[in-house]
């Protein structure tokens, strides 16, 4: 079983680069901050799966519990700062 | 047993490769918000599901069956944390005064190329 959830992490951080793209490219401060949280939200999975690969899991869910949560607090205390500071533009307008 | 996680990781990678062509080819942030916040929470489901079976399935112990509790307590937390970032999201957006995605601007989104 240790192989298909090898296999299965690969696919996943793929997926990740997929999400990179809208973290790197969006147009705007959002669309970046959905990036970022569709990776993490990847990652707590990722860690799980490493978790079960190397036979050490009730090691690693303490990890992705944490990540899980600090996930959560990053994506809300961003939210809230651009919210209080209207820095937010539409990049392709501006052109 | 094994068939039965092997099936549930494969729906949820599913659900993941959804979100993850939603967030690349919607038009708009708020249209993009709906399959990072609803495909990605049932992927992880999904996932953290099998991999919980998993664990329990390899040894019916008192400490495997609390590795998979924890497992489960992680997709209930992100059930409560992912559509609360999503909102907080979608707040931001709407009090800094984003309009949201008409049909007439699409020439505009084909030209970059999003």
């Amino acid at each position: 079983m240790t192989p298909f959830f090898l296999y299965s992490g690969i696919y996943l951080c793929f997926l990740m680069v997929l999400t990179l793209y809208r973290a790197i490219f969006g147009p705007t401060v959002l669309d970046r901050m959905i990036g970022v949280n569709a990776i993490g939200s990847k990652t707590t999975v990722l860690l799980v799966l490493i978790g079960l690969i190397y036979q050490r899991v009730d090691m690693f869910v303490d990890i992705a519990l944490a990540y899980a949560c600090l996930n959560f607090i990053a994506v809300l205390a961003a939210a809230r700062y651009f919210q209080k500071r209207k820095g937010l533009y539409d990049e392709t307008r501006s052109r | 047993m094994n068939i039965l996680v092997g099936l549930f990781l494969v729906i949820g990678f599913i659900f993941f490769t959804g979100g993850a062509v939603g967030i690349l080819r919607m038009p708009d942030f708020y249209t993009r918000l709906h399959p990072a916040g609803k495909l990605d929470t049932m992927g992880q489901l999904m996932t953290m599901g099998a991999m919980a079976l998993y664990v329990v399935g390899l040894d019916l112990s008192l400490a495997s069956v609390l590795t998979g509790l924890k497992i489960l307590m992680i997709s209930g937390l992100v059930f409560i944390t992912s559509p609360t970032a999503t909102h907080a999201i979608v707040d931001a957006g709407v009090r800094a005064g984003m309009e949201p995605w008409t049909k007439s601007e699409t020439e505009d989104f084909r030209d970059l190329g999003a």
